[in-house]
Order: structure tokens, then C-alpha cells, then sequence
């Protein structure tokens, strides 16, 4: 009997420890895939590196044929797109979030309105890409005929619409979580002082919530940075530097995905994986930012 | 536990994983290439250009049917075609360009070019009504420079008289894809422009000096569609798959000659040198339309380089001569262009002196 129990307490024991380690095991994985990727991107990256040194950041002539490359017009094309994208989408998604965490937190309406909205972040790149491209192009066209600047429809303004779009459902769904988070003794508090419903949400929820709300708009940003398909069929993809957000340009991504097919030479391809590289830190930059925000937030 | 013992075994591993990597594949795009080809000893295996794809995929359903033997084509590029052949991983690599010279000599061992069809490529536009243009060689660089910018510039009403050009901006629209069509074409303007030549080149990927890009044929086609006054490049089959207004070119021999499969075919009507490498833009046949291209079946000239088999190499060389004599009967349905007789019967001698570890194999 003894004996019996003591082997199940072993069996319990290997099986617990077996789990441990298999959870563990997982969780490495994922942690040394991240480090591969980036090792491999700058070891494939330092032929690059070793050509042009910083000049790879600031020279606007991106010329295959003579191999001679500087990422400027896309690095200042993913900026200026991303930027717009989230200038744009900003007001809407602070928007939608305090409609569904302050004003209707359940009910049927609320659970539509959550649904389509993580439903946008579920939609394929590339049909935002032919909706723009059907859409939005022909319109923003007109728009440029009225301001007079040259009528290309695509270009810079046209991304970064369709960007605001793509992004608005990852900054709504934090944003929405921490509004409803707001603790109701402070609301109630102001409500019994007499404050309207406005002065709740300004005075209250919102200073209350920023550094959420600011943490949801750096991951929306991670994203609007990243983003390939829809923005290769929508900005134009031109190598010079954009002179305006009306004009076409192109993104590092995009460059990236148009050109690596056939980048023939080590030189080229090292550019492209050196541009591949910048993207990765950058992304990977904002996105720990945007942890640590939401790290104080809750320990707030 | 602590952070600590975790990271110096993450960093050994990472370190491991990048290193698998090394060896013949110097970058990971040879990875990605590798782990699609997978491992078939049974049937050929080639890849390469995209423009041959739908060719290439009727011809080898029709072989597979007829002699029973499976081909596994993955089109992934012509430069892809070419690492994959130059690594060992396919029997054939196909190419929309010839390799240059020095891609010859870094070569592991002699590569052979037999031509599989011929292509073209077309320059449509969005016009009110949409009638069919002339170009010259000149005004085409121009507006391709970004110096020719209204339609109806006097040099371009000249050469189309009956028809009445508006007062609109002209759209130039480019792949922004690296692209064969996209070589054919600067080819062509470094042929007939030496401002072109000196500030562009030629390439699969050029430094535009005007207009937008667009992802692949359709990407181009699609900015034309929608920019009144655009104009763009596009592959021949496309533009008649989709029945798009294309231009007449003036050629060598001062013809305006508008693309056409017979005007392609005719194009390949030269002297062509014994390796077959000829770029056939700015051709000196006098009905050929002047922006074609062979697309290229690539061998090693001993295929005992790549093939471990000497009944594998049989069957890759009866494909390869299927290809280029019965299989031509498949290219014109398919807004293919034949190859010329002379063509073909220069081909079969190459396609003759193939080895397989130095004995002859036909």
C-alpha cells in the first residue's frame, strides 16, 4: 500500500515537473526565435552596413542598377504615413472607446459595435488595399483636383486614410479597456459634486486614463509601421522623397516587399534586409514603450 | 528561477539557428527557396520566371499526360530560378534575361540558355476614346524621363495626326516590383536613349526618374485604368488578355509596328550568336515589334552537375527539346509568341552537345 502511494506521489510529481519544463521549453522557443530573427537580419545586414555606414540613412538615392542605396524617402515615407495614420484615427478611436467604456458598456448594441470593430482588425490587408484602390483613390483624386495639387489619387494622404482604418481596432480595444476601468468612486464623486457627463469624461476618465489611452495609440503605431500590402497598392511607390502628403512615396516595408523577389547582388539584398532590420528595432522599440506605459498604468 | 541562467543557453541557441544557415545558402532568401523546393527524386524539378508560368503549366500537364512524367515547376522569380540552379536544388532554372557574363563566370560549372518562347511588352495608356497611338523611340524615353509631360505636346500630335490629343497631364506609371518585364523594357530604352542609358540603366529595378509604381501587371494596369492621361508598361499577354489599347513603336528599320504575337515571332528574326544570349530590343528585323525577349530554359552543359541520375538527365533534356518543338503548339493560345524555326533548330544543337558526365546524352 505504502509502496503503491509513494509511486503515485512520483507519478504526480514527474508529470507536474514534465509540464513545467515543457511550458518552459515553449516559452524559450518563442524567446530564441525573436533573438534569431534579429541576429539574422544583421548578420545578413553588414555588407550593407559596411558600405554605407549611416549614409544608409540619410542619402534619398535608392538607384539598384550603379547599387548605390540610402533609405531617407522610405524612412521618411513610414514616418509620414504612420504619423498621419494615427493623427487620423486618434479622435475616432478615443472616440469609439468612450462610447463602449463609458456610455454603453453592455447590452446588444455595445456587443455589435465591439464585434465589427475587432472584426476591422480581422480583415485581410490586401481587400483594405482594393477597397482603397476602388474607393478611395477616385475620391481622394477629386479632393486633390479641388486644392489643385497634382491629381494622383494614390501617394502619402491616400495610405494613411486607409491606415487609420486598419490600426483604429487595436487603440480602441485597450483604450476601451482602460475607460471602463476608471474607478466609479471617482466618477460618482464628480457626479455628486453636480459635474455634467462631459465633465466626467475631461475632467476625469481622461486624465485618469491617458497614459493608457497613450499606450494604446504607440501599439496602434507599432502596427501602422509594419504594415505592407495595403500601402504598397495605395502610396504610389516612387524612390524620390516626398515633397508633400499629397505626393506618392513608399514605405520601407513595401520597398521591401516590391524589391526582395528579385534583389539580385549581395549588396542589394544586404540593403533590403538592413532596411528589414531598422523596421524590426523600431517596431520592437514602440512596443516596449507602449508595455511600459500600460505597466505603470496598472500599477497606478 | 532567475533571469539569469535563462539567458546566456537562449543566446547559444540563437546563435545555433542563424548558423544553420550558413554553408552554400549565404542568405535566408536560399532558405525560404530551399524549404518550398522540398525533396523530389521523381519528377524534374525547375523554377524560375513568372512569365513562363502559365506556359510552362499547360506544356507540363500535356507531357504528363503523354509520357508520364510528372515536372514541378515553382515560379518564383527568374532570379530565384537562377540560385536555385546555381545551389543544385532544381534539374532547370528558367530566366527571363540571359546571364550576364560575369554571372557566367561565377557560375559553379558551364550553364547553357536554350529559349522556351518569346514576350513582349506593351505600352498602354488612358486616353479619352482610347485610339491607337505611334511612338517613336525618342518621345517614349522622354516621357519615360519625365521631360514629355502633356499629351498634346507637338511631338506626339505629329506622329499621330488624325487623332485629337487633350490638354492632359501625362500619368507615367512603372513596376515597382523587381520585374523581367521591367529589364526587357530599360533594356530597350538604353538601347535607343544615351540619356537614359547614363542616368538609369537597365535592371530588374531602376531609379525612375518620373511617374508611379505599380505592384505587378495588374498593379500597373490598374493605376492606368483609373489616371486619366496614364501610361505604363505591361506584358503582351496581358494587355491582350485584357484588351487594353496599346501603341505602335517605330523600330530600326523605321517601321511603326504595333505588338502582335507574329510581330513578336518576328522580332527573334536575326542573327543570333551560338550561345543564344542576344537581347532582341531595338531589333533589326524589319516587321519586329522592338520590345521583345526570349524567356530562357537554363542547363548546366554537363548535367551530371546537378542531376545524380543519368535516366533523370535523359528525361530533362527530352523535356527540354519536347518544349521548344511540340510544345510550341501550346504558346499562341496562351498569347505566347512561337519561336522562329532558326531559333529552334539552333537550340536543338545546343540542346545536342549536352554531356552527362562527359558522354554525350543524345
Amino acid at each position: 500500500m505504502i509502496g503503491a502511494f509513494s509511486f503515485k506521489i512520483k507519478g504526480i510529481h514527474f508529470r507536474e515537473k514534465a509540464f513545467k519544463k515543457s511550458l518552459a521549453i515553449s516559452a524559450l522557443v518563442a524567446v530564441v526565435i525573436l533573438l534569431a530573427i534579429f541576429f539574422t537580419l544583421l548578420i545578413n545586414s553588414l555588407p550593407s552596413i559596411k558600405a554605407f555606414g549611416a549614409g544608409f540613412f540619410y542619402q534619398t538615392t535608392w538607384d539598384p542598377v550603379s547599387n548605390k542605396f540610402g533609405a531617407l524617402p522610405f524612412l521618411v515615407g513610414t514616418l509620414l504615413t504612420s504619423f498621419l495614420a494615427l493623427v487620423i484615427s486618434t479622435p475616432f478611436s478615443i472616440a469609439v472607446a468612450l462610447f463602449l467604456g463609458e456610455y454603453y458598456k453592455k447590452g446588444i448594441v455595445a456587443e455589435i459595435f465591439k464585434n465589427i470593430i475587432d472584426l476591422l482588425a480581422g480583415i485581410p490587408s490586401v481587400i483594405y488595399g482594393f477597397w482603397g484602390l476602388f474607393v478611395l483613390v477616385p475620391l481622394v483624386r477629386e479632393l486633390e483636383m479641388k486644392l489643385h495639387v497634382a491629381p494622383y489619387g494614390v501617394g502619402i494622404f491616400t495610405s494613411s486614410v486607409i491606415l487609420a482604418i486598419m490600426i483604429l481596432p487595436y487603440s480602441v480595444s485597450l483604450s476601451r479597456q482602460v475607460i471602463s476601468m476608471a474607478p466609479s468612486h471617482l466618477k460618482e464623486a464628480a457626479y455628486s459634486l453636480g459635474a455634467t457627463r462631459w465633465e466626467v469624461i475631461s475632467k476625469v476618465i481622461i486624465p485618469y486614463t491617458k497614459s493608457g489611452l497613450f499606450a494604446g495609440l504607440l501599439l496602434a503605431l507599432g502596427r501602422a509601421l509594419g504594415e505592407t500590402m495595403a500601402v504598397t497598392m495605395l502610396i504610389g511607390n516612387t524612390h524620390s522623397l516626398p515633397t508633400g502628403i499629397f505626393s506618392p512615396g513608399n514605405t520601407m516595408a513595401s520597398v521591401i516587399a516590391n524589391e526582395f523577389n528579385e534583389a539580385t547582388g549581395q549588396v542589394y539584398t544586404s540593403a533590403l534586409i538592413e532596411m528589414g532590420l531598422f523596421l524590426f528595432v523600431v517596431a520592437t522599440i514602440i512596443n516596449i514603450i507602449g508595455k511600459q506605459v500600460i505597466k505603470r498604468f496598472t500599477l497606478e | 528561477m532567475k533571469i539569469k541562467n535563462f539567458i546566456l543557453p537562449i543566446l547559444i541557441v540563437s546563435f545555433g539557428l542563424i548558423s544553420c544557415g550558413g554553408g552554400n545558402n549565404s542568405n535566408p532568401k536560399d532558405m525560404a527557396n530551399k524549404a518550398a523546393s522540398g525533396d523530389n527524386s521523381e519528377g524534374i524539378i525547375g523554377a524560375g520566371s513568372t512569365f513562363v508560368n502559365p506556359l510552362f503549366s499547360k506544356m507540363f500537364s500535356v507531357y504528363n499526360k503523354e509520357k508520364g512524367i510528372q515536372v514541378n515547376y515553382q515560379s518564383i522569380g527568374s532570379g530565384g530560378g537562377i540560385k536555385q540552379l546555381e545551389n543544385k536544388i532544381v534539374d532547370f532554372g528558367a530566366s527571363d534575361n540571359p546571364l550576364s557574363d560575369e554571372q557566367l563566370q561565377q557560375a559553379p560549372s558551364p550553364i547553357v540558355h536554350i529559349p522556351d518562347c518569346l514576350g513582349a511588352v506593351t505600352i498602354a495608356y488612358n486616353l479619352p476614346d482610347n485610339p491607337t497611338l505611334k511612338f517613336t523611340p525618342d518621345v517614349l524615353s522622354d516621357i519615360y524621363l519625365g521631360t514629355l509631360t502633356k499629351w498634346n505636346d507637338p511631338r506626339i500630335q505629329q506622329l499621330n495626326p488624325g487623332v485629337k490629343l487633350p490638354d492632359l497631364q501625362i500619368s507615367v506609371v512603372h513596376r515597382s516590383d523587381g520585374s523581367g518585364t521591367t529589364y526587357i523594357f530599360s533594356d530597350y530604352l538604353s538601347k535607343v536613349s544615351d540619356t537614359w542609358k547614363s542616368k538609369v540603366g537597365k535592371g530588374q529595378s531602376l531609379n525612375w526618374p518620373a511617374g508611379l509604381g505599380g505592384k505587378g501587371n495588374e498593379g500597373v494596369a490598374g493605376l492606368i485604368k483609373q489616371t486619366p492621361g496614364g501610361i505604363g508598361y505591361v506584358e503582351l499577354a496581358y494587355a491582350i488578355q485584357n484588351k487594353m489599347a496599346v501603341a505602335s513603336l517605330k523600330n530600326k528599320s523605321g517601321n511603326f509596328v504595333a505588338p502582335t504575337l507574329a510581330s513578336t515571332s518576328a522580332s527573334a528574326n536575326v542573327t543570333i550568336p551560338d550561345d543564344m544570349r542576344v537581347s532582341i530590343t531595338d531589333t533589326d528585323a524589319p516587321g519586329g515589334y522592338p520590345i521583345c525577349s526570349f524567356s530562357y530554359i537554363l542547363l548546366y552543359k554537363d548535367l551530371y552537375y546537378n542531376i545524380k541520375s543519368e535516366a533523370k538527365a535523359k528525361n530533362v533534356v527530352n523535356l527540354v527539346s519536347w518544349i521548344i518543338q511540340d510544345g510550341q503548339q501550346y504558346s499562341e493560345a496562351l498569347d505566347y509568341a512561337k519561336l522562329p524555326e532558326s531559333v529552334v533548330k539552333k537550340s536543338l544543337g545546343i540542346i545536342h552537345g549536352l554531356t552527362y558526365n562527359n558522354k554525350p546524352l543524345q
